[in-house]
């Protein structure tokens, strides 16, 4: 049971990613998107991750995309003046990065053939606490400057006077 | 859950062995989603007649008295008008993404009841993440809201959809942050849980709402943060009649326009619900412990009680409804990002430390501890 929704689940992700980039209407595209993390979200529920599902739907399905929606519908552009988009040497340079990145996921899926057996708790909150308590904090503390400092960024910009 | 369900099943009538059981489980899936299907949405039309009886309690008028006794079959009457209507779809709209709405609105609002703790041993799937599970269930209601918003191609629709948008994504964080010294208190975010660490003390001082001076605050920064995710007044600014015509849902009629009028009952129980589990002590009530009862008695009277607790919310929602005047837009973020989300994330800290200095516990239980 679990490899057929396995691939179902991809497969809806990776189609939703593709019709994300082709679909020539933003808001079709946005709504792809949530699609794509929905499916990213029930893969992660197939590793027993409810935590990482809940959270990945949560912040990019309710928040991030809805934030897209929001600015999609604030400039509301006419379907007959959307720009017709050709293709450019930036397209030629992003199909390049792409197939890149494509090959070093294959890479990396090579190495980590098989991956351990997840266990109810692996993808518990406690765990993932864990893990960025601990072995991550790092990472994780320096993330959260970042995000602090796109805060004050945005705020920056946007005000005329602080 | 499920799947052991399935098995005892299995075992108890001997001529299902030769089924599959996947098959076995899947259908016991559809059958207990059918069950809460069928609750929530008799729960919501009665809940319509309630609002509109409650409405006219306090403008001092009769309210529905014509169909059934005392006009109790309103809502029968109500659907079965909206069914029969004329389903419109106006001609500059996105057809799909206008037929789409309502079904992301519905799915987003019914599908948080699967992780409502009706009872001891009633909830329809029992989710070691049950409040985020709430939580991002319910965020495909603000896609919904502005899918319909921006497909219907009317410029109320659209301000609505906006409005809505702006406000729901805005309330989510005070929701969320309100709800956590519960989870902090039980140290799991199983809605079952939850309601279990809040029994003992009389049934009554168990609850989190008494456990100390923070939580209590938390319950009413939860219900008011509350009351604007689900849009309604004082909140209801995404609808404001007076203004709007009636917001994101103005071109949708017939059975479309069910659909969300029914999400909005919904979502008035979920929250409610939510309140009763983390901070009002879900099915506990003085004295009367459900969990000692027998089997059945148990779970009846537990969820007696719960419904009892929940439905009081929402009367209560509808009690504000019909009270308040509404607020306006500035208003309406100021109140959330200047006051709300201060107030709670102060609270969340003052609940972490509280539980650090007293190793988790309670005024009650203090006092509790003193007589021995």
């Amino acid at each position: 049971m679990e490899p057929i929704l396995f691939i179902v689940f991809g497969a809806i992700a990776v189609g939703g990613a593709i019709m994300v980039v082709t679909r020539r209407h933003p808001m079709s595209s946005a709504l792809f998107l949530i699609l794509t993390l929905f499916a990213v979200a029930a893969l992660f529920v197939l590793r027993q991750a409810h935590f990482l599902a809940a959270i990945q739907v949560i912040v990019y399905a309710g928040a991030v995309v809805v934030l897209f929606i929001f600015v999609i519908m604030l400039i509301n552009v006419p379907e007959n003046k959307l720009p017709l988009e050709r293709l450019t040497g930036f397209r030629f340079l992003g199909i390049m990065v792409a197939g890149l990145f494509i090959l070093e996921a294959a890479l990396v899926a090579r190495r980590f053939a098989t991956p351990g057996t997840p266990t109810a708790d692996s993808g518990s909150v406690e765990a993932v606490g864990r893990a960025l308590f601990t072995d991550y904090l790092l990472a994780f503390e320096v993330t959260s400057v970042l995000l602090l400092a796109a805060v004050i960024g945005a705020i920056a910009l946007a005000k005329k006077r602080i | 859950m499920m799947e052991s369900l399935a098995i005892s099943l299995v075992n108890a009538v001997p001529v299902l062995s030769g089924v599959p059981l996947w098959t076995i489980t899947l259908l016991i899936m559809v059958m207990v989603a059918a069950v809460v299907l069928t609750f929530a949405l008799t729960y919501s039309g009665l809940a319509t007649y309630v609002e509109r009886k409650v409405a006219g309690d306090i403008q001092a008028r009769v309210g529905p008295n014509r169909v059934g006794p005392v006009g109790i079959l309103q809502f029968l009457a109500d659907g079965i008008k909206l069914l029969l209507k004329e389903d419109i779809i106006p001609a500059k709209a996105d057809r799909f993404l206008f037929v789409l709405a309502p079904y992301l609105v519905f799915v987003g609002s019914f599908a948080a009841f699967v992780v409502v703790p009706f009872g001891v041993g009633l909830i329809a799937s029992d989710l070691n993440i049950g409040i985020y599970y709430v939580m991002a269930i319910t965020s495909l209601v603000v896609v919904g809201v502005m899918l319909a918003g921006w497909s219907s191609n009317n410029k109320w629709a659209l301000l609505g959809g906006m409005r809505a948008a702006a406000q729901i994504v805005s309330y989510e964080i005070p929701v969320g942050m309100a709800l956590l010294p519960a989870v902090l208190i039980a140290g799991s975010l199983s809605l079952q849980d939850i309601v279990r660490s809040q029994g003992g003390l009389f049934g009554i001082f168990g609850w989190n709402l008494f456990h100390n001076p923070f939580t209590f605050l938390s319950f009413f920064l939860y219900y008011v943060a509350a009351l604007a995710e689900t849009n309604r007044t004082p909140f209801d600014i995404p609808e404001a009649e007076s203004e709007l015509v009636s917001g994101y849902h103005v071109e949708y009629s017939g059975i479309r326009f069910a659909f969300f009028f029914l999400a909005e009952y919904g979502d008035m129980f979920v929250v409610s619900a939510l309140a009763t589990a983390c901070f009002l002590g879900g099915w506990h009530v003085p004295f009367l412990d459900a969990e000692a009862l027998p089997a059945l008695w148990g779970n009846l009277f537990s969820l007696g009680v719960f419904l009892g607790k929940t439905l009081s919310l929402v009367v209560l929602m509808m009690w504000i409804r019909w009270t308040l005047p509404r607020l306006r837009v500035d208003q309406l973020m100021r109140v959330a990002w200047k006051y709300l989300v201060p107030l709670t994330f102060f609270n969340l800290l003052g609940v972490s430390l509280w539980l650090l200095l007293f190793h988790g516990k309670g005024i009650p239980q203090m006092i509790a501890s003193l007589f021995g």
